[in-house]
């Protein structure tokens, strides 16, 4: 398994990335961590003559958690979000996923901004962020914008950044209330058969907020609102969780492949689903 | 005798001989990044050699253009099967009587098949150059089901044979049909059956898996003009044989070439057969005149080379109505894919599948196997297991569970009815075998007692209560397994491969300050040789294994042997060693005896040293007498110690053990949980319980791996699914349980140590021993349920589930 | 192909050398600098025999190009320790029987290595959970568990002592 020839660029700052971008259009490709789109080309299956490696860009590091804003550059690994305790106050559920992703050496590489910017349906990131209604910064040629997180995502490995623009950070406001990140894989280093991130605020015995997202069961992640408004205003309880459970299912499209055929996969997510509704539930 | 003078037991001792935990030689230089794998080897001006392959499963070739991919610089040669034609090496014979296109000639009969091979100056170079021959296909229509393979229509694959109505294994009734393999009774095996108070019947699917050994398969070929010598390491698991094989096929005589496997990364069964790329490697090294490497990747690896198992295996069981099994009927349909390539000795063309009567008294029985060609990679090798013996063992104990069901009995109990008894060794089994020796009943009384058998049953039923008044979603499974081995092939009389007896080999120097160095014709991949091998050797000699180097797979310095697989290191060389050791000792006690000045008789052996009968105090020890040896003039005694023993094995030796898995299942998500896994192992004398221990370890991880998860999975096409790690399953440390290890003592009586060989036996019982615990969680849901097939992963444990209306 | 000048630190000296961007660095380590501790096993990331310690993380160097590795501070097996200074692993590796055919042995006591640092007092459950990037085939983890175990006890009583 051996990789295909390229160009190789190492900017050290937004700008020049950019210029790189705009100079070789669909040719080129900024690579963080390199663990998804590596395979790929050792593979062959990505072929990418100019290659822009964001390592050297400073500005797309940290993590800064400030009273109603967290912010993380997208060069931000897995294993940094993990190890983050003012995160981790701020969003307790980021390190819950994190660490289901991957192994210990991936998530020593990968990062947040690669994680959440290639499209790959079986990434966990994606699907948190759209539970955490996120804001994916992107700098392009013509400046900043931000693109939702429950807009990002268009098909597998289509989004709604161009081609000249960098994904920069994500952003998002801390959370409160109760958590959940359920995943079933196969073994460490799978991606998800199902996974579902829950957020669920509660107001008294009964649900003042709730956002569910779901991962690897469509082509993309799936954000629900209408299992998250199934839960807010109930009292939380069985016929709630069923009705959101049932709302979520409604959205999902999974595949098959070697993890299972649809139907399975359909059962499993609303397993998970209702796993992590409780437990958010039991920890709002 | 002084104070000071160790005692006899403290000698003992220092000698770290037989049964002693000894910490491995080997590992200084692995801990240390120091070992010499296959692709660490550079050589001067060495090139790199890399395959075309097929991307479909059944296709003709009607043109190969390399032109473009000779353009590109340090390209240096395409081979194609035109190119090895003149040589006769564009197909090679297996080692199952059939034979392998080394490059596609004219077609392709499976994805991934090797179709051209490209040298280089180095292996991007190669990997670059692949991309550019261009290869024109035309596809055919793709046989994967073998129970297809003889229904009208149904493609012929084997074009360069399908005229031929008999094979290496006698009559072929059908251009996809090998071989029917048949032993024991057929007609009194059905008579039993047609009696019986009870008839079990079932279809047990063992799936098509690989060893995937963390190193891939690989070669340097280094072809000497000059001296017209060729060089050739590779991972081997038999370098002699593969020294035979290569000099029969390139006509360059034996004596030659040299064969020499380093540092193996692993074998379990992948590293026995002989490949297109090491053919291609020595060709290419001839041709260009410098060394060539050719190294798999892993994708080449669990798509071309040496598949495993592949059965689909049907058995009646019949027994009385009290649970004594009368006879047994197994029909086997054995998916050999385009070419048989199976690694057995060669009059056993499905292996020892005839082991199949386990570890039970079963009077009666009739095996019938039935090879057949697919679109599917060559192979069928024995994944760390005796060949074809996991196959057996995984049917009988299943087909054992089916009968308990029907019998409406408890499963350990069913197993304890039919054990042969320690008195009826050595036992003939209907199917053939002589069982060298065993003691079932006490080893598994031993493992009841220990996993507490009743208290798990009466947990079991509890849970099957709270499942049923929905108090829990989680079912629990109690998987027995009592299997038997039969490894150490083997005896000359029916055990050859290509014609070469497998008998194996040691030969002995020892120094004259009294240290020694022994060469044996197997070759190490992990089990410890150069530990265990001085343990034997220190017992027999009374030199301590400190003082003993082992060296393997070299074939100029290493007498001949059959190499290691199979188990058959221990009861094979194992043997070879002790007997050569004997050897040595049988010399050296004439010299004692001379330096004693009494009769030979008159001195007797005691653990390192002779003595003069009576008189203690008198004695030479080994170490002295070695330095006579070669420095003192010994009337009527040649000079030098050495020995050398070539073992022909009177028979195998039969392992065997007794597994409990205690398992947790989710029937909402398919997951598992196992909460105990309890392993007694017999396999007679153990030579060091450390490395034991370590290797049933490794052996379950394996068995788990299979059952739970690990499959060669192909689409209707003929396209691999599964050819990277990612969805080849292999367990991390986080989904391998704690293994509890414990053993009985039950010497192979001819063995001369009575060791029997460990290796393969944890994953031959813990397959049936991990299956066995899945189908156990459900069997109080279905009347009609009696078996699911591997690999047990999530959605086929919940397919189960559903299918038992445990949804609803 | 036209090649680059890469200087890394590796196990503690100044390297250089040229090679195609592309390179992975497993390749450049082994090939064109000798170092042929860190083994390849799969080469999609999922095995973790080609491990080494890239600026103080554990990474698997079959996923990590030449040119990305430019500048970095590589550690491989052969840094850890040799004959004449075993590093503790090393020791406990054997001690335990925590290898048998070798190959994945130096990714494996690498990343234990890092996660040692990071979790000097690691209970059973949190040495499988660190060590899950690293297959093994032959062990069955066990005995790999138990030598980690051992080391970080020894390391801890070798600290203590010197404090």
């Amino acid at each position: 398994m051996i990789p295909g020839t390229f160009e190789y660029y190492r900017p050290s700052d937004l700008s020049e990335a950019i210029k790189l971008l705009t100079t070789h259009g669909d040719d080129a490709r900024v690579m963080a961590g390199g663990h998804s789109l590596i395979p790929m080309m050792k593979l062959r299956m990505a072929d990418i003559p100019h290659l822009v490696d964001l390592q050297d860009i400073d500005a797309l590091r940290g993590i800064e958690v400030d009273g109603d804003a967290v912010r993380i550059g997208a060069m931000v690994t897995q294993h940094e979000l993990i190890a983050d305790e003012a995160l981790f106050k701020a969003a307790p559920i980021i390190r819950e996923a994190a660490l289901q992703i991957a192994d210990p050496q991936v998530r020593y590489v990968g990062t947040v901004g690669g994680n959440v910017a290639n499209g790959d349906p079986g990434n966990d990131m994606p699907g948190l962020m759209q539970c955490l209604d996120a804001v994916f910064s992107v700098h392009g040629p013509d400046g900043e914008r931000d693109i939702p997180a429950r807009e990002f995502y268009e098909a597998a490995y289509f989004t709604a950044r161009e081609d000249d623009e960098v994904l920069t950070a994500v952003s998002f406001k801390p959370q409160s209330g109760g958590y959940a990140y359920e995943k079933q894989k196969r073994k460490i280093g799978d991606y998800a058969t199902a996974a579902s991130a829950v957020l669920i605020a509660k107001d008294g015995a009964t649900c003042s907020s709730a956002s569910i997202a779901m991962t690897n069961l469509s082509d993309t992640p799936i954000y629900s609102q209408a299992a998250s408004d199934a839960l807010i205003g109930s009292d939380l309880g069985p016929d709630a969780v069923s009705a959101a459970v049932d709302a979520a299912l409604g959205e999902i499209d999974p595949a098959e492949d070697g993890r299972g055929p649809v139907e399975f996969k359909k059962h499993v997510a609303g397993v998970i689903l209702r796993r992590a509704i409780e437990r958010a539930v039991s920890r709002a | 005798m002084n104070e000071m003078s160790p005692t006899k037991s403290e000698r003992a001792a220092a000698l770290k001989g037989l049964g002693t935990s000894r910490k491995r030689v080997e590992d200084s230089r692995f801990t240390q990044g120091k070992g010499n794998y296959i692709d660490d080897i550079k050589m001067p001006g060495m090139l790199f050699g890399d395959f075309v392959r097929s991307p479909y499963a059944h296709a003709r070739v009607k043109s190969i253009n390399a032109e473009r991919a000779l353009e590109m610089p340090g390209v240096i040669a395409v081979l194609t099967a035109a190119d090895l034609e003149p040589l006769s090496l564009h197909w090679m014979p297996t080692l199952a009587g059939d034979k392998q296109m080394v490059l596609a000639d004219g077609k392709v009969l499976f994805q991934g098949q090797e179709v051209a091979f490209v040298v280089a100056e180095d292996r991007y170079i190669a990997a670059d150059a692949i991309e550019l021959v261009e290869v024109d296909y035309e596809e055919l229509p793709v046989l994967i089901d073998p129970m297809k393979a003889e229904e009208d229509g149904a493609p012929i694959l084997r074009e360069d044979i399908a005229d031929q109505k008999t094979g290496a294994h006698g009559a072929r009734r059908h251009p996809n049909h090998i071989f029917t393999w048949e032993q024991g009774e057929k007609e009194a095996t059905e008579a039993v059956l047609s009696g019986a108070d009870v008839v079990a019947e079932e279809t047990v699917y063992y799936h098509r898996t690989h060893p995937c050994p963390l190193e891939t398969c690989g070669c340097v070929a280094s072809m000497d003009k000059v001296n017209g010598k060729l060089t050739l390491y590779g991972t081997f698991q038999a370098p002699h044989v593969v020294r035979t094989v290569a000099s029969l096929l390139s006509g360059i005589a034996e004596h030659n070439i040299r064969v020499i496997s380093p540092d193996i990364g692993g074998g379990f069964g992948n590293k026995v057969g002989v490949y297109p790329g090491y053919v291609c490697s020595i060709v290419a090294s001839i041709v260009t005149g410098v060394p060539v490497k050719w190294v798999e990747d892993r994708m080449d690896n669990l798509m071309a080379t040496a598949f495993a198992r592949d059965y689909w295996m049907t058995g009646k069981i019949a027994a009385t109505k009290e649970g004594k099994i009368t006879g047994l009927w197994c029909h086997t349909i054995a998916d050999h894919g385009a070419f048989d390539a199976c690694a057995d000795p060669t009059k056993f063309p499905a292996g020892f599948m005839n082991i199949c009567t386990g570890s039970y008294d079963i009077p009666t029985a009739y095996l019938a196997v039935d090879g057949i060609y697919t679109n599917k990679a060559p192979g069928g090798v024995a994944y760390r297991c005796s060949f074809r013996v996991t196959e057996a063992a995984y049917f009988i104990e299943r087909m054992i569970e089916v009968l308990a069901i029907k019998l409406d009995m408890d499963a350990g109990e069913l197993r304890k009815i039919n054990f042969i008894k320690k008195d009826q060794f050595p036992y003939n089994s209907a199917l053939g075998w002589e069982f060298d020796s065993g003691d079932y009943h006490t080893a598994w009384d031993k493992a009841m007692q220990a996993v507490d058998y009743d208290g798990l049953r009466k947990e079991q039923a509890e849970r099957v209560e709270a499942f049923k008044t929905g108090e829990t979603r989680k079912m629990m499974g109690i998987g027995l397994a009592h299997f038997t081995e039969i490894v150490g092939a083997g005896p000359m009389k029916n055990c050859d491969i290509l014609g070469m007896g497998m008998f194996d080999s040691c030969e002995i120097r020892i120094h004259p300050t009294g240290s020694a160095i022994a060469r044996l014709g197997t070759i190490s991949q992990g089990q410890g040789h150069a530990t265990t091998f001085a343990q034997i050797l220190a017992s027999e000699i009374g030199i301590s294994a400190d003082d003993i180097t082992i060296e393997e797979g070299d074939t100029d310095t290493a007498p001949y042997g059959l190499g290691t697989y199979g188990s058959r290191s221990t009861p094979v060389a194992g043997a070879a060693t002790a007997m050569a050791g004997r050897k040595i000792r049988a010399k050296a006690q004439m010299i004692a005896a001379y330096l004693l000045e009494v009769h030979d008789n008159d001195i007797e052996w005691d653990v390192d040293r002779f003595v003069v009968k009576g008189a203690e105090e008198r004695f030479k020890t080994m170490k002295e007498v070695a330095y006579a040896a070669y420095n003192q003039e010994i009337p009527g005694v040649e000079p030098g110690l050495e020995a050398v023993s070539y073992y022909d094995p009177p028979n195998m030796t039969y392992p065997f053990g007794a597994y409990v898995c205690v398992m947790d299942i989710d029937v909402d998500t398919g997951e598992h949980e196992i909460r105990k896994f309890y392993a007694l192992d017999d396999c007679g004398t153990r030579i060091n319980p450390m490395i034991i221990e370590g290797q049933v370890h490794g052996g379950l991880t394996e068995a788990l791996a299979i059952a739970m998860g690990q499959e060669i999975a192909y689409d209707d096409m003929g396209t691999h699914k599964t050819s990277t790690l990612m969805d080849f399953f292999i367990p991390t440390a986080w989904e391998t349980p704690h293994y509890l290890t414990d053993f009985t003592e039950t010497p192979s009586p001819h063995h001369p140590i009575g060791a029997k060989g460990v290796g393969e036996s944890p994953n031959v019982g813990g397959v049936p021993a991990f299956s066995n615990a899945v189908n156990d969680a459900f069997r109080a849901f279905g009347v009609d349920h009696t078996h699911t097939n591997m690999p047990h992963d999530h959605w086929r444990i919940w397919k189960t589930a559903k299918d038992l209306g445990m949804h609803d | 192909m036209s090649k680059m000048h890469i200087k890394m630190t590796v196990n503690g000296k100044q390297v250089e050398t040229l090679a195609e961007p592309r390179e992975l660095l497993i390749h450049v380590l082994r090939e064109r600098l000798d170092i042929t501790g860190p083994h390849i096993g799969c080469e999609t990331s999922h095995c973790g025999a080609c491990t080494v310690d890239m600026d103080g993380k554990s990474v698997k160097s079959c996923t990590v190009f030449a040119a990305q590795a430019n500048g970095a501070d590589v550690t491989t097996i052969e840094g850890l320790g040799g004959p004449d200074n075993l590093h503790v692993l090393q020791e406990m590796f054997k001690e335990h029987h925590g290898l048998q055919c070798g190959f994945c042995t130096p990714g494996m006591i690498t990343r234990a290595h890092r996660f040692l640092q990071e979790n000097p007092d690691p209970t059973e459950e949190e040495v499988r959970f660190g060590m899950a990037g690293n297959l093994c085939r032959c062990t069955g983890y066990q005995n790999i568990v138990k030598a980690i175990m051992a080391a970080a006890s020894e390391m801890n009583a070798a600290k203590e002592a010197a404090q």
